[in-house]
Parts: C-alpha cells; sequence; structure tokens
C-alpha cells in the first residue's frame, strides 16, 4: 500500500520532470519563478528580480560558452597546441570595469524599488499590529479595538501523518486576517517570544518580528483574493506549523467583518461574567488546550523532557490554584512558558485551568471561574 | 662526527609506530592525514543528518522525525558540515601542502600543529554527544539567533558553547600556524609574488581566522552569561537586543563563508593550468582579488538581515557592498576561463571537478548577486533559494575543490595513481546527484518554500521528492569516494614525480613521489 503510494508519487515526480523539459515552463501546477503579487511593490519586485535573473542569465551564457568552446576545440586529444599568452593589465581592467557598469545599472532600479518599500509610515490608512507567539499570529486593528489569534486550522493538523489531497495543507488557519483592497495598511511587527517573520509573498512583506521592538512594512492590496504566507524564520519546533491566511475584500465587506468580530468580542465578554459548570469548562479546556498548550505539553500533558514540563502530575497543576493562574495568566519569566493573558479571554483561561488540573490524571476537582482570571489580570 | 651534528641531521626520525604516531606526531604530513580523515568522517556525519532531513521532505506529512528532532538535525548537519567537515579539510590539506610547497622541512609550529588537530575529536564528541542528552541537541540551527539559543534553548546549548570555543581555540591556533609558516619558513627566492596561489589565498585566510574566530568566541560567551549570570546582552527585557546578535554573529559568521572558499580559489588555480598546460592567465590580479575579497567580506555582514528592520541608509550601504564582492569574484571566474583559452586541455578528474567547481560554482555566485539585491531579497530570505545558494557555493564550490585537490594531490602523498576509471564514475555521479538535489530548490524557494520546515505545503511536493532523491544519490557517491580513497592508499599505478604532464611547482618538481617524511632537509633553490 505505501509502496504502491511512493510508486505513484515517483511517477508523478518524474512526469513533473518530463513536463518541465517539454511543455511550457510556466505550468500552474509546478511553480517555478516568483509570484508577481498584488500590490505595486510586489509588482516592482518581480521586475527587478527578472531584470537581474536575465543579467544573471546573460553573464552565465557568456562564460559558459567561453569554456565550452575551450573545452571542445582547444582540447589535447584534437592536438590543440598551449599557447602561453598571460598578464594583461588591459584586459583585467576590462573585466574589472564592464561588470561594475552593469552592477551600478541594477543599483539604481534596486536603490528606488527600496526607497519605496522602506515607506510605511506615511499616509497609512490602517494601522495592523501584528505580534508573533510561538507558534501563532496576533492580529491587533489598533484604531477599532478589534484583537484575535489566527493559528494553523484543526483540518491541517488532523491530517498530518498523511496529508495528500488536503487542499491548502499547513497553509489553512481557524481566522484568516481580513484586509480592504486598495487602502495603505502599515503593518507593525513585534514578538512575545523569540524572532519569527511574517511572510506572505503575494504581498511582498517579509519582515522579522522582534520581540522588545516593532518593525514596520505596508501594503496595499489591488485585488480580492485569498493570499497565503508563512513564517519565515526558525522560531521552535512549530516553526513549519505558524501560516497567514490574508482575505483581501471590498471596503464595505470588511466594515461587516470588522462589526462581527466586535460583536463576538462582546459576547466573550459577557460569557466570562456568567458561573460556568464544571463540565462546560472543561470540554472548553480541552480544545483551548489542544489550540494553545499541546504544541509544547504535549496532548496526554507528558511534555518533553528536558525542555517542556509535563503537566500530568506537576506541582502546579495540582497545588495551590492560584499559583498555577499566576503562572498560566502571567507565564514564567526566563522560560518559554509565555504570559496567556495577551493571548486568552478570561473564559478560555478558567476552562483551560480547570480543564489542566482534572486531565492527565490529575483530579484536584476544583474549577476556575472567568471572574477569578479577571480579577488576577 | 660529533653528537651535535648528527642530531641536526633529521632523516633518521621516520614515523612512529602504531597508535602512538598519531597521538604524539607533530610532522605536518601525519597532521594532514589526521585532519583529512577527521573531516571525512564529519562529512559522512553531517551527510547522515542530511539524509534524516531528506527522508522526512521526501514527502507532505511527518513520517520519520518529529519536529523537534528535525530542528536538531538541520541545526547539527550546519554546524558538523561547517566547522567539522569543510574547514577542518582545508587545514589538513594545508599542512600536506604548505610545507612542500614553499620548500619548507615541516610547519613553523609543530606542536601547537598537534594540539589543534587534537582539540577538534573531543570539540566534535562534546557537541555530538547532545543528541543523547535529555531535552536533545540545540535545535536553533547553525546561525543559533537569540533569544531561541539562549531562554527558549535546551541545556544542551552550554555542550554546544563550549565545543565552539574549543573549536574556535583549534581554528585560531591553526591560523597562526600558517601565518608563521608561510612568513618564516620560505625557501631562499621565494618572493610573495612567487608564492603559489594556494599558499596565498591560505595566507589570507589565515587572517580572516585571526580576526573573526574570537568575535564568534565573544557571541557565545555572552550567550552563556545570558543563560546563567543574569546578564542581558540579547534580551530585550533586560536592556538588550536580539537583533545585536545577529549583528555580532555574522561579522563572523560572513569572512566565515569567504574562509571556507578562498582556499578553493588557490586549489583552482593550481588545477586549471595543470591541465590546460598553459599559466595561470593572470596571477597578480588573482592575488589583489583574493585581497579585496577578504576585505569586502568584512563590510556585507548586513546582507544576511534585510529583514530585520535596518535603517534604510543600512540597507543601501549592505547593498552596495555586497554587489561589489562580485567584481573580484567575476575577475577569478574569468582568470580561470581565460586560462583555458586556446590551451592544450585534457580532463583527469581532478579537471573535472575543477571545472564542475567553476561551473557550479558560477550558478551560486550568480544566486548570490541576485540575493544582494536588497529590495528583492526581502522576497529570497530564509527559503529555499538561499538553501540553493549556499549549497552551491560551498558543495560544489568548497567540497568540489577538496575532492579536486584530493584526486590532484595524492599520487604525491601516497606515490598511488587513483583509478581514471573510477574517479570518473564518481565525478558524473555525484555532479548529476548533486543538480537533482540542489538546483529544484531554487523553483521552491522562488514558489514560497521557507527553510527550515520539517514539513510543508502541497504545492511544493514534486520538487521536494526530486530534490531528495538527488541527496540520497549524493550521499551514495560519497561513500563510492571512501572506496577509491582507500584503494588508492592501499595500491595503485606507481606515480612519477611529477605525476601530471603540465604540472608545475616545488612539490612536483623538486620532491618525489611520494614526498619523504621531512619534505625539505635543504631549502631548494627558487628562480
Amino acid at each position: 500500500m505505501v509502496l504502491s503510494k511512493l510508486t505513484g508519487r515517483w511517477f508523478a515526480a518524474m512526469a513533473g520532470i518530463i513536463s518541465m523539459l517539454f511543455m511550457s515552463v510556466a505550468k500552474a501546477e509546478y511553480e517555478l519563478n516568483m509570484t508577481e503579487g498584488v500590490t505595486p511593490i510586489s509588482q516592482n519586485l518581480y521586475d527587478l528580480h527578472m531584470i537581474v535573473f536575465w543579467i544573471c542569465v546573460v553573464v552565465g551564457v557568456a562564460v559558459f560558452a567561453v569554456m565550452a568552446w575551450s573545452i571542445f576545440f582547444h582540447r589535447k586529444s584534437r592536438g590543440a597546441k598551449a599557447s602561453n599568452f598571460h598578464e594583461s593589465t588591459t584586459v583585467e581592467i576590462i573585466w574589472t570595469i564592464a561588470p561594475l557598469l552593469i552592477l551600478i545599472a541594477v543599483a539604481i532600479p534596486a536603490t528606488s524599488t527600496l526607497l519605496d518599500l522602506e515607506d510605511a509610515k506615511t499616509n497609512a490608512d490602517i494601522n495592523l499590529q501584528v505580534t508573533g507567539i510561538q507558534w501563532k499570529w496576533k492580529y491587533n486593528f489598533v484604531d477599532e479595538n478589534v484583537e484575535f489569534i489566527s493559528s494553523l486550522a484543526q483540518s491541517s493538523r488532523d491530517v498530518i501523518k498523511d496529508p495528500l489531497g488536503n487542499e491548502n495543507y499547513l497553509l489553512e488557519v481557524d481566522e484568516p486576517l481580513v484586509l480592504p483592497i486598495n487602502k495603505k495598511i502599515r503593518f507593525l511587527f513585534t514578538s512575545n517570544d523569540v524572532i519569527h517573520s511574517w511572510w506572505v509573498p503575494a504581498l511582498a512583506i517579509k519582515q522579522d518580528s522582534v520581540p522588545g521592538f516593532i518593525n514596520d512594512s505596508w501594503a496595499i492590496i489591488e485585488e480580492v483574493g485569498t493570499y497565503r504566507g508563512q513564517c519565515a524564520e526558525l522560531c521552535g519546533k512549530g516553526h513549519g506549523f505558524m501560516p497567514i491566511v490574508v482575505e483581501a475584500v471590498t471596503q464595505a465587506d470588511y466594515e461587516k467583518w470588522l462589526d462581527g468580530k466586535k460583536a463576538q468580542a462582546a459576547a466573550v465578554a459577557a460569557a466570562a461574567e456568567q458561573e460556568w459548570s464544571m463540565e462546560d469548562l472543561i470540554a472548553k479546556g480541552e480544545t483551548v488546550y489542544n489550540a494553545n498548550c499541546a504544541a509544547c505539553h504535549g496532548a496526554t500533558g507528558a511534555g518533553i523532557p528536558g525542555v517542556f514540563p509535563a503537566l500530568a502530575g506537576s506541582p502546579t497543576a495540582t497545588g495551590d490554584v492560584a499559583e498555577h493562574i499566576n503562572t498560566v495568566v502571567n507565564g514564567r519569566t526566563g522560560t518559554a512558558m509565555s504570559a496567556f493573558k495577551t493571548q486568552l479571554s478570561d473564559v478560555d483561561l478558567a476552562a483551560v485551568i480547570t480543564f489542566e488540573r482534572n486531565s492527565f490524571g490529575n483530579s484536584v476537582g476544583d474549577m476556575v471561574q472567568p471572574s477569578a482570571i479577571t480579577r488576577a489580570r | 662526527m660529533t653528537t651535535a651534528t648528527t642530531h641536526d641531521n633529521h632523516d633518521d626520525h621516520g614515523p612512529g609506530y602504531g597508535l602512538s604516531r598519531w597521538i604524539t606526531t607533530t610532522n605536518h604530513k601525519d597532521i594532514g592525514t589526521l585532519y583529512l580523515w577527521f573531516a571525512f568522517i564529519m562529512l559522512l556525519t553531517g551527510g547522515s543528518f542530511a539524509m534524516v532531513i531528506r527522508a522526512e521532505l521526501f514527502q507532505p506529512g511527518l513520517q520519520f522525525v518529529e519536529p523537534q528532532f528535525f530542528n536538531q538535525m538541520t541545526t547539527m548537519h550546519g554546524l558538523i558540515m561547517v566547522f567539522g567537515a569543510i574547514m577542518p579539510a582545508f587545514v589538513g590539506l594545508a599542512n600536506w601542502l604548505l610545507p612542500m610547497m614553499i620548500g619548507a622541512p615541516d610547519m613553523a609550529l609543530p606542536r601547537m600543529n598537534n594540539w589543534s588537530f587534537w582539540i577538534l575529536p573531543f570539540a566534535f564528541t562534546m557537541l555530538l554527544s547532545t543528541l543523547f542528552m535529555e531535552g536533545g541537541a540545540p535545535a536553533f540551527g547553525w546561525t543559533f539567533y537569540a533569544p531561541l539559543s539562549t531562554t527558549f534553548a535546551p541545556d544542551s546549548t552550554d555542550f554546544f558553547i563550549f565545543g565552539v570555543h574549543l573549536m574556535g581555540i583549534s581554528s585560531v591556533m591553526g591560523a597562526i600556524n600558517v601565518i608563521a609558516t608561510i612568513l618564516n619558513m620560505r625557501a631562499p627566492g621565494m618572493t610573495l609574488m612567487k608564492m603559489p596561489l594556494f599558499v596565498w589565498t591560505w595566507l589570507i585566510t589565515a587572517y580572516l581566522l585571526l580576526a573573526v574566530m574570537p568575535v564568534l568566541a565573544g557571541a557565545v560567551t555572552m550567550m552563556l552569561t545570558d543563560r546563567h549570570f543574569g546578564t542581558s546582552f540579547f534580551d530585550a527585557a533586560g536592556g538588550g537586543d536580539p537583533v545585536m546578535f545577529q549583528h555580532i554573529f555574522w561579522f563572523f559568521g560572513h569572512p566565515e563563508v569567504y574562509i571556507m572558499i578562498l582556499p578553493a580559489f588557490g586549489i583552482i588555480s593550481a588545477i586549471i593550468p595543470t591541465f590546460a598546460r598553459k599559466p595561470l592567465f593572470g596571477y597578480s590580479s588573482m592575488v589583489y582579488a583574493t585581497a579585496s575579497i577578504a576585505i569586502l567580506s568584512f563590510m556585507v555582514w548586513g546582507h544576511h538581515m534585510f529583514t530585520t528592520g535596518m535603517p534604510v541608509a543600512g540597507e543601501l550601504f549592505f547593498m552596495y557592498a555586497t554587489i561589489l564582492v562580485s567584481i573580484p569574484t567575476g575577475v577569478k571566474i574569468f582568470n580561470w576561463v581565460t586560462t583555458m583559452w586556446r590551451g592544450s586541455m585534457s580532463f583527469e578528474t581532478p579537471m573535472l571537478f575543477a571545472l564542475g567547481f567553476i561551473v557550479m560554482f558560477t550558478i551560486g555566485g550568480l544566486s548570490g548577486l541576485m540575493l544582494g539585491v536588497a529590495p528583492v531579497d526581502t522576497q529570497y530570505h530564509d527559503t529555499y533559494f538561499v538553501v540553493a545558494h549556499f549549497h552551491y557555493v560551498l558543495v560544489t564550490g568548497a567540497l568540489y575543490s577538496i575532492i579536486a585537490a584530493f584526486y590532484y594531490w595524492v599520487p604525491k602523498w601516497t606515490g598511488h595513481m587513483y583509478s581514471e576509471t573510477l574517479g570518473k564514475i564518481h565525478f558524473w555521479w555525484s555532479t548529476i546527484a548533486v543538480n537533482v538535489l540542489f538546483f529544484p530548490q531554487h523553483f521552491l524557494g522562488l514558489a514560497g518554500m521557507p527553510r527550515r520546515i520539517p514539513d510543508y505545503a502541497l504545492q511544493f511536493a514534486e520538487f521536494n521528492m526530486i530534490s531528495s532523491i538527488g541527496g540520497f544519490a549524493f550521499g551514495l557517491a560519497q561513500l563510492f569516494f571512501l572506496f577509491i580513497i582507500i584503494k588508492t592508499i592501499k595500491g595503485g599505478k606507481k606515480a612519477t614525480d611529477i605525476v601530471w604532464e603540465g604540472a608545475t611547482g616545488l612539490e612536483f618538481e623538486a620532491l618525489p613521489s611520494p614526498a619523504p617524511y621531512h619534505s625539505f632537509n635543504t631549502p631548494p633553490e627558487v628562480k
């Protein structure tokens, strides 16, 4: 079974090579080149990329042609006699100056594109703060008071052992970022823990998010559509599993989406004021745990010895509830345990703490209400 | 004869016997051999990690290893190949060749030479032992960016730090030895501008090593104090800056990549004239180009950091400085090509590897030019395009030159010719495989695949599978190389003293094959 599947992939790969050789190289399934993107900058970058690429091709072909000529015609087996010419200052100067002129020709458009690329500050319509968190992204529309976290979709997590046929595998999120077209969006990047890098090729943005610092970039998206990207800077074991999905929509749809997000936030706030039952908290806690905690502490709470502590039988998860709340809400400085108050709602926090105290063989039996989290913040 | 004069006669000091010969040796050839075998063992070790990486990436989904272990593999692969395989192999070649090329009996500082080698097995044993520790080996990439390598790193990181310190001490001692040997022990008449280019490139490389290995030592020491002694060099919460780590690392790291390629330029500059039977076109411009590359190497580190939020003036400076590197590099390639022009070429295995070097190093150099253009680098950065680029310059560049050097000088070392048929099979097998391995990675990078990911989206599946197949084939080819090495050491057609029809240089013209244990007891006359 596995063998036949492997053989199938092998044939697919061979077919890929053959189609590359004999068919149009622009064939969509086998993307060979950089995307042209949907922003003015991405188009400029694509053009610049193609200019430099063709210069490289011309230089390469010229060098290899001279080499090939010598290899073919100036070979001993054809009776070639070696000449003895060497050292010519004139020639050395020519092949120093000529490349220099080519480089200047490259540097001029490169400089103007770079200046454009770095002009994030002027006339921004929307300010969006993007925070990298191991291993998800937090988006904060600072002018709208809308904030949410976007992480790898469950549909991708479910098929990680055998993803064939899963459309957008590893490129799907639970909550996509929605942005309006034809507006200048200024992105402000920072990080909660290690360095991440927010990369969406079609938007021509790749910018590191650095803990303690803010970097910026910008985009004007010109076409409605869904654009996917990934984290580009190694950020730990989940580095390959924190995709980005941007849905570019019209201004009207964007406003509708914002209103929905605000209503959602109000509902979450209202939920925090209610008393929750043990069953509801544990059920919700399990979902929250799998999305936020399982990456380090493991699906069974076993952790990874020497790196991430186990929760099963841990002194924190079975001890004083106040200390447990404090650890989850405020994190542990100097370790990978981050402060989840910036990432989760009161209900989520209460649920996940209750879940941890009453799962993996832990049976403390107490529960934490959202109101306790509100007080602990 | 008095006792004093017999002592001056070193002819009777042959190699020692058994294991103690290798542990106590101060002979440049023995130490060169140790370095080369060590490098080969590390090549296979680092290569086996690469096989794990390519096996996991053979198809989408997680089949063989967990992401954390995958990251340990990419980290160890990089560290072992850079510090364990390529650098020691060049030091081994320097040990074997420098005294023979400049007409000296041995290296200038033989006891330090012994020590600088014997540090390495301990350093790498320590580094590799982290794979068996609780929490696993370092998993933050060979570039070990903070804070992933400080606050968020496994406990074994301290072993890594100590290992890097040891490697640094070894490299610095090796560099001092090279400089002392070249500056003090040249035969009468061998002025600096008559030295073979391999000697020149190694002299410049040694200065680069002296300049930057202490910087690396500083970086890992700051990591250590951040981890254990409450400092905050790289922690913004304590007033430090994670990006400063990258500045320090790449101030070491960029000269480091030239440390791994300049000696290669020297090797190719020896091989091409021999098999073209024509002198190198521009000797002095090759020397100046090497020196220019070395000086520029200190001014371009920022091109690894175009996405870190550098001010635009900094980006412009590093872009201009970086694309300037292509000028002296171009001068080198043009000189090699012009040397071939109207020569009388033959294509023995060393020449094949040297020609392979020129073609594929040029491909890597041109993609390097593309990467140097700052605005587009924001799209290439941290993708498989970069992976393809640096493997073209390090595998088909540095490693190919080392293999070429082996085939070129092994008859002089052992007195035996290698099998030409097997050598040619090795070349074609490696060259086809390595291009199947790395060429598709350009496409993967441009299409949007980030590097250092254990699993990928489905549109990257075909090229990854092709790349993996190339990887396995390339790995096997180097096991075949091991067979050729052993076969050549054990026996083979007797090599003549000149070895190659067009060979020049003291090692071929003034020494028999195999070369005597102490290369030159009386210095040769250089005209």
